[in-house]
């Protein structure tokens, strides 16, 4: 789950790392005026879960209230795209306002689950505010990377260590050790896959800062998180939201071919298989292990849902659950749902050929292959 | 011969008296009776599928000599299960429990390390994994057990689906199997492709191996420098997720795009870098390992 900056906040704020006097959040919908703004100077943030939102205008600094009314205005509603959004748009519900900072430098600083080494690694720049992944790109000696052992904590030596390859002011010491600290504390404490500050600044009155935060946990682990379960899910469409809802793991992509495929890894080949073949699919869907009719129904009509789709490729490794059960389900769940584009039915594994006998006497209109190439070319046959 | 499993196999089911242990279980002794005991605390003394239930897995190994175990207890209580296991002796523990957190994990990783540190000998596989199969001797999974065929391709794989799919292509070209191996899609997890592929490595039966990957992490890069510096045998591989957009988790955990790491361009120029023959198209894989590796099935 990934946490937009003003709810990453609160948790850095309950972990005693220090951020910016806020004003408050602004939802769409929300008047402007309703926020007790007591400085002269603010900044107004877009809430969207999209790095480089300043560039695309989603970090504004007002110099009055009525500047920043004016500013709140215009941002709520509009659309953000940057280069993480890959050309998609966002478009900005909820704005935070607070306090300008005067900042005298900016780092990095992030901690983040190194699968690698099944461990969490402390990774820290100088150079913070731009992306960390151009600058390990090309200066990879600019970034500070110490494992923490989350059990024993940030260790202070790890902590002399990393404030002097930074070369922080002897007097910030016991500030910033505080927060490191307490920034391991956190990732461990909600189970994070993520938390990034970025960037960490002083302050010219000498402070530090967190000026940013990212935020991402671990979906596995929100059985132990309450608080965290009844956050809404930003990242995820309505279409995809409501999937997750009945159990079938669905993200909306570009193209026209709707996919249904049982298994990750067989979904995300067929995505590519699709591609191979000259077309685009317009979904990636797992409908899970256990294929039922019910499932499948109900994936055809997430499937649906999407109105660029002109065809739907349908491709099911039977194995414990059989292909003639699986036949009988699509053929179910296509009556019930009066589907009137191209289908197109892939089954292979237990009793496949029961299960093409069964398609074959449904009367439905399908076409059927016997292998994904063969059923990717005709998907993308079906959209011309 | 084969790895991890084979004929001999002593196998403990952790969960067994679960709707998920019970349905699999039975699968697993309908294919080869390898299954000798069960594990559900509370249960001990009962039997279930006709095989004894133990309260513990120490007490398991006690009275039925076992040396593997497959596990299906719940996501929450999954990393204790394991390390149950792990810290009573079991030498081969597979997970099939999907949804298993990351920190949970990380704490398994590193007891593990800790017992083998001290000269235990213990190989997680997993977890969020289909399991292992050695076919006509041992299957430990969720695997249909008839797709396979005895032979001489060793398959290790994170995904499921796509690992039936690339063992039935195989299997329908007459290419035989020793051991398949289903790593698991999760970001931290017990042995990964390397450690897999020294084993094929060191066992004389594989002939060659099937290696299926996906986007995400860099174990599909570690595996191609594993393969550059040490292995002689043919090695034939897939990688999922070409098209996948970067930042999103597809269905699988670690199979997640972050910046530029982890992407299929990346993998597939290690593996090629590294004498891999790369299939690009699902569909051929079959064809492929056929034609470049000119073996009789046994």
């Amino acid at each position: 789950m990934k946490l937009l900056e003003y709810e990453g906040k609160d948790i850095f704020e309950k972990y005693q790392i220090p951020i910016s006097k806020r004003f408050g959040v602004l939802k769409l919908g929300d008047d402007p005026k309703s926020v007790n703004i007591t400085r002269d100077k603010c900044i107004i943030k877009a809430q969207v879960l999209a790095g480089g939102r300043g560039k695309a205008g989603g970090v504004k600094l007002a110099k009055s209230k009525e500047e920043a009314r004016e500013i709140i205005e215009k941002m709520l509603g509009m659309e953000i795209a940057t280069h993480q959004t890959k050309g998609a748009a966002l478009k900005v519900k909820e704005v935070l306002i607070e306090e300008a900072s005067d900042i005298a430098r900016e780092i990095y600083l992030s901690i983040v689950l190194d699968r690698k080494d099944a461990t969490a690694m402390l990774i820290a720049s100088s150079e913070g505010g731009t992306s960390i992944e151009e600058l390990a790109h090309s200066n990879p000696e600019k970034i500070i990377k110490i494992p923490v052992d989350l059990n024993e904590g940030f260790q202070e030596f790890q902590v002399r260590e990393l404030f002097f390859k930074l070369g922080f002011d002897k007097k910030l010491y016991k500030e910033f050790s505080a927060l490191v600290k307490n920034l391991c504390r956190l990732f461990k404490d909600i189970d994070a896959n993520l938390v990034e500050i970025n960037p960490l600044v002083i302050t010219t009155a000498g402070e530090l800062l967190a000026i940013d935060s990212k935020i991402v946990t671990d979906d596995n682990a929100l059985f132990r998180h309450k608080d965290l379960q009844a956050k809404e899910d930003h990242e995820s469409s309505e279409i995809e939201k409501e999937a997750k809802k009945i159990g079938i793991n669905y993200i909306g992509l570009d193209g026209n071919i709707g996919c249904m495929v049982n298994g990750a890894g067989l979904a995300m080949a067929t995505l590519d298989t699709v591609k191979l073949a000259g077309g685009n699919a317009a979904n990636f869907l797992d409908v899970g292990g256990g294929a039922t009719v019910e499932q499948i129904t109900k994936a055809f009509q997430i499937i649906l849902k999407d109105k660029k789709v002109k065809a739907v490729l349908v491709n099911i490794f039977g194995g414990i659950m059989k292909c003639d059960d699986i036949a009988n389900g699509i053929v179910e769940a296509t009556k019930k749902i009066n589907l009137n584009i191209p289908l197109i039915v892939r089954l292979e594994g237990t009793r496949v050929k029961e299960g093409k006998q069964i398609l074959l006497n449904s009367g439905i209109k399908l076409e059927q292959a016997d292998s994904l190439w063969e059923a990717a070319q005709k998907a993308v046959s079906g959209t011309n | 011969m084969s790895i991890l499993l084979n004929k001999d196999s002593r196998m403990i089911v952790q969960g067994f008296t679960g709707a998920q242990g019970t349905f699999h279980a039975k699968l697993c002794i309908d294919y080869h009776k390898n299954i000798v005991a069960g594990v559900t605390p509370g249960k001990g003394g009962t039997k279930h599928l006709d095989i004894p239930v133990f309260n513990t897995v120490k007490e398991a190994i006690k009275e039925t000599n076992a040396n593997s175990s497959l596990i299906f207890v719940p996501p929450p209580f999954a990393a204790d299960s394991i390390l149950e296991a792990a810290h009573a002796g079991i030498e081969v523990i597979i997970c099939i429990t999907e949804g298993v957190p990351v920190m949970d994990m990380v704490k398994v990783k590193k007891q593990l390390n800790a017992l083998k540190a001290q000269g235990g000998k213990v190989n997680l596989i997993g977890p969020n994994c289909p399991g292992v199969i050695t076919p006509e001797e041992c299957k430990a999974g969720i695997m249909p057990g008839y797709i396979h065929k005895k032979g001489s391709v060793g398959i290790v794989s994170r995904s499921g689906t796509l690992t039936y799919e690339a063992v039935w292509q195989l299997t329908c070209q007459n290419i035989g199997q020793s051991t398949v191996v289903g790593i698991g899609g999760d970001p931290v997890q017990g042995m990964n492709f390397v450690d897999t592929l020294k084993m094929f490595h060191a066992d004389p039966e594989t002939k060659a191996i099937v290696m299926i990957g996906e986007i995400g992490g860099s174990a599909e890069e570690d595996a191609a420098a594993f393969i550059k510096e040490k292995m002689d045998k043919p090695v034939f591989s897939f990688i999922a997720g070409k098209t996948a957009p970067p930042g999103r988790t597809m269905g699988h955990a670690g199979a997640i795009v972050e910046g530029n790491s982890g992407t299929h361009a990346m993998k597939i120029e290690a593996l090629k870098n590294a004498g891999v023959t790369v299939v690009e198209n699902l569909s051929e894989i079959g064809k492929i390992v056929k034609e470049n590796f000119k073996i009789t099935a046994n």
